[in-house]
């Protein structure tokens, strides 16, 4: 692997990201999977960094879900996203950013698409006006929230408590990153770094210690493809795709997984205790599985934030044996324990993948 | 170990020809024999005018490819069907005697 | 005295335009902007269909054009039309009142990075045509010497016919050439499997398809018709290629030691520049557009501008070297009109 060619393409494939006021969007789904995830977005921009990321509460699922399951068609998704456009608009912000992955290709397909074809564009402001008696001005910039965590990755180096080195080695960790299908494939000069080579994820791992994996199965898909998953029939598709991933970086033995999309995590961490059922197969070390974080997860983390409060015991792979490796300290009798320290009941341990 | 499958759907195996694990011993040794094995250009003549394709779905542009990615149980099968015409002899423009490779393919290649 | 003739370019069509200028008695300059003559030949090692060694064709036209003024390192600052000839200023200072000027400036090589999903300057064991004979020539090459050979890969069509890389023509030489390197390789090293991935072999020239049988028949290289989609490295840094073997309708994956990309000819940026001076017309495809593609090919839309070789589109050894004789005679015939 050259690191030189690969900067070279990074050079290319940088964007214009502002630094401020943000009108900020959820994901419909993350907040189940990864329920600490978005909170933690907001609390480290707000909070940690001081930046005006302003939320509506009345915004709702931008439609990309049922688009890409094929279930609605492209103008009610266009009517659904020229509504979220508004209530930026009312609000008076003009950076539009995204949680989601999918959301955030959904924005930049749809612009596109009025760009090419403005008739449609006047066509959906109607539509939106008829709808609910609303008006838009369209975004200025558009970015994923991992955009953001990546323009900021050097400022949460400074402020953080942890790094991603193994504390018994000194070495670094070596880390998988895995982007989001809809984050540059379809355009690859809106996401940093393409499409082949994204760098959102890279920098971050960097910028925090950790060392990146490239493995050979690395742009391939998590296996979650909408239709693979959400069609039961298609079911194992899915999981063979995952599969077919953790084959391939099984050889590298990677410490951990980060991502940037809601279905990725989700299905990276929930098919391993699922193909360890299946295969009697598992990929850390001494029976545990590899733990897959959310980017806003890992910036928690680094920035000693506790592991707990991060929504960490929802995840599927035990996290515990990466938070010894990294130092960081956790009690294990609050894993359960919910906000208010009542308890919110264990889960039972599954029989081949090794959970704490 | 592998269990009992609760889910209901399972781990698909890859349609993928993977060509690091292709044997091509018997195949080397066809091509000894036959140094023409790896002269077809599958343009496909042999097929459109074999008399058993039409009904088998028998095809040696097939056969010789299958052989060559080490699908051997699919190319023994459909040469089955062949009835040794040497119509197809007639029409390879690469002049392979294509029924001389038959007879050695169904030599080499005897099922057990 | 003699006319002076203006070629831009020494490259082969340049020299040998040159060569046959002088027999006919006029006063070749060559205004060539790198340091050697030759162009991209001279970096070839052989050629086909007879693998007769680039460097002899190269050095019996250099040879051949010793009586021409020949300026290295040197190009066109400016140019503008007389009554019925050229004031060409060069980058060395000169200045040359020309009738013609002869456009030889050839084609470029596509920048194979540039299909980045290819992995050309970031995986360690990828290269391209030239870089091959290169290793051919001189036999240094990390990625050929530090490295065990068991599998190697042509890559058919990289920035050629393709609209992603903004060239939808055929490079046309890559086909053969590509057979011709799959079997030198497999020369070298003849227990390695050798696999040309192609989307269609355009075998045209004389003896094109001897050597593709050959390649086929004798030196077991193989065939597989699909395009690579994607290259990644594994562990153990060799490089690992998918495509469709489109033929059986099935996906298709190897591990190789060596990946050899077919970059394709491109126009030279250079015709935009030169093209602004005079205003010469130019093709979709960026290459000069001559009068007439069929009848007219060296001739270009302006009086006394002709061209030479791939400066119009892709071109083999020997059809450059007969348009340059082509060229050299239409310049005659036009000087004598004058």
């Amino acid at each position: 692997m050259i690191y030189q060619g690969k900067q070279k393409i990074w050079a290319d494939y940088q964007k214009e990201i502002p630094d401020d006021k943000w009108f900020y969007v959820r994901s419909c789904i993350r907040q189940n999977f990864f329920p600490g995830a978005e909170r933690m977005f907001l609390e480290i921009c707000r909070n940690v960094l001081g930046k005006d990321f302003y939320e509506a509460a009345n915004h709702t699922t931008c439609g990309g879900i049922a688009y890409h399951c094929d279930t609605i068609p492209q103008e009610t998704v266009m009517t659904i996203v020229a509504r979220q456009f508004a209530l930026m608009t009312e609000a008076g912000y003009e950076n539009y950013v995204a949680s989601c992955i999918t959301s955030f290709g959904n924005y930049l397909e749809i612009l596109e698409t009025w760009h090419e074809f403005p008739e449609l564009e006047t066509r959906i402001r109607e539509l939106l006006w008829k709808a609910c008696r609303r008006e838009f001005k369209k975004p200025k910039y558009i970015a994923h929230a991992s955009d953001l965590i990546y323009k900021y990755r050097n400022e949460i180096a400074e402020k953080a408590k942890f790094r991603l080195i193994n504390r018994q080695t000194g070495e670094p960790l070596k880390v998988v990153e895995h982007i989001g299908c809809h984050y540059s494939k379809m355009f690859p000069s809106k996401g940093v770094g393409g499409a082949e080579y994204p760098y959102v994820l890279c920098g971050m791992i960097e910028s925090w210690g950790g060392s990146v994996i490239d493995y050979p199965e690395r742009r391939h898909c998590c296996g979650y493809g909408f239709r693979q998953y959400h069609v039961k029939a298609n079911r194992g598709y899915s999981l063979s795709n995952t599969h077919k991933k953790f084959e391939s970086m099984e050889p590298y033995h990677p410490d951990m997984i980060i991502t940037n999309c809601p279905g990725c995590p989700y299905f990276l961490d929930r098919w391993q205790y699922v193909i360890a059922e299946m295969e009697g197969k598992t990929y850390g070390q001494n029976g545990y599985g590899i733990p897959v974080f959310t980017y806003e997860e890992v910036a928690g983390l680094v920035l000693g934030y506790d592991p707990w409060d991060l929504g960490l015991q929802l995840h599927q792979v035990a996290v515990e044996p990466l938070l010894d490796k990294i130092g960081i300290e956790y009690s294990p009798e609050d894993k359960y324990k919910g906000l208010n320290r009542k308890d919110i009941m264990r889960p039972e341990l599954p029989g081949v993948l090794k959970c704490c | 170990m592998t269990m009992e499958n609760i889910f209901g759907f399972s781990i698909s195996p890859s349609s993928t020809v993977n060509l690091d694990n292709v044997d091509l011993t018997l195949f080397n040794r066809l091509h000894e024999l036959e140094p023409d094995a790896w002269k077809c250009m599958s343009c496909g003549s042999c097929t459109a005018t074999c008399p058993a394709g039409n009904f088998s779905g028998m095809s040696l542009r097939k056969v010789l490819h299958a052989l060559q990615r080490g699908k051997e149980k699919d190319a023994v099968k459909m040469l089955r069907c062949c009835m040794l015409c040497g119509k197809c002899s007639m029409v390879c423009p690469r002049g392979i005697n294509t029924r001389h490779l038959i007879l050695s393919i169904c030599k080499l290649y005897k099922e057990d | 005295m003699k006319d002076n003739i203006v070629i831009v370019g020494g490259g082969i069509a340049g020299m040998e335009a040159a060569r046959q200028l002088l027999k006919l008695g006029y006063n070749p300059i060559i205004v060539e902007k790198s340091d050697r003559l030759g162009g991209h030949v001279a970096q070839w090692h052989c050629l086909f269909p007879d693998m007769t060694p680039a460097k002899d064709v190269v050095s019996s036209l250099i040879e051949a054009t010793g009586r021409a003024n020949i300026f290295l390192n040197t190009e066109i600052s400016f140019m503008n039309r007389l009554k019925d000839s050229y004031n060409i200023m060069l980058t060395n200072g000169v200045s040359v009142i020309a009738k013609v000027v002869l456009v030889t400036t050839g084609f470029s090589v596509f920048d194979a990075g540039k299909k980045e999903e290819y992995g050309y300057g970031v995986y360690d064991q990828v290269m391209t045509n030239s870089d091959l004979e290169h290793w051919f020539n001189d036999g240094n090459d990390d990625r050929i010497d530090g490295s065990e050979m068991n599998a190697i890969g042509f890559v058919h069509c990289v920035g050629s016919r393709d609209e992603k890389a903004r060239n939808p023509q055929c490079s046309k030489v890559c086909c053969i050439t590509a057979v011709k390197q799959a079997i030198e390789i497999k020369k070298r090293f003849p227990d390695a499997m050798v696999y040309c991935f192609y989307m269609d072999l355009r075998m045209f020239g004389k003896k094109y398809e001897d050597f593709y049988i050959a390649a086929q028949r004798d030196y077991g290289v193989r065939f597989i018709r699909g395009r690579v989609s994607e290259v990644s490295e594994n562990i153990e840094g060799k490089v690992i290629v998918k495509a469709e073997d489109t033929l059986a309708g099935k996906p298709v994956k190897v591990t190789l030691d060596l990946l050899v990309l077919m970059a394709g000819m491109v126009c030279n940026p250079d015709c935009s520049t030169l093209a602004g001076m005079v205003s010469l017309q130019t093709d979709s495809d960026g290459f000069f557009k001559s009068r007439d593609n069929i009848a007219d090919i060296t001739s270009s839309s302006r009086d006394g501008i002709y061209y030479a070789g791939a400066c119009t589109g892709p071109k083999t050894v020997p059809e450059t070297l007969a348009e340059a004789r082509s060229a050299a005679l239409e310049i005659h015939s036009y000087i004598n009109r004058l």
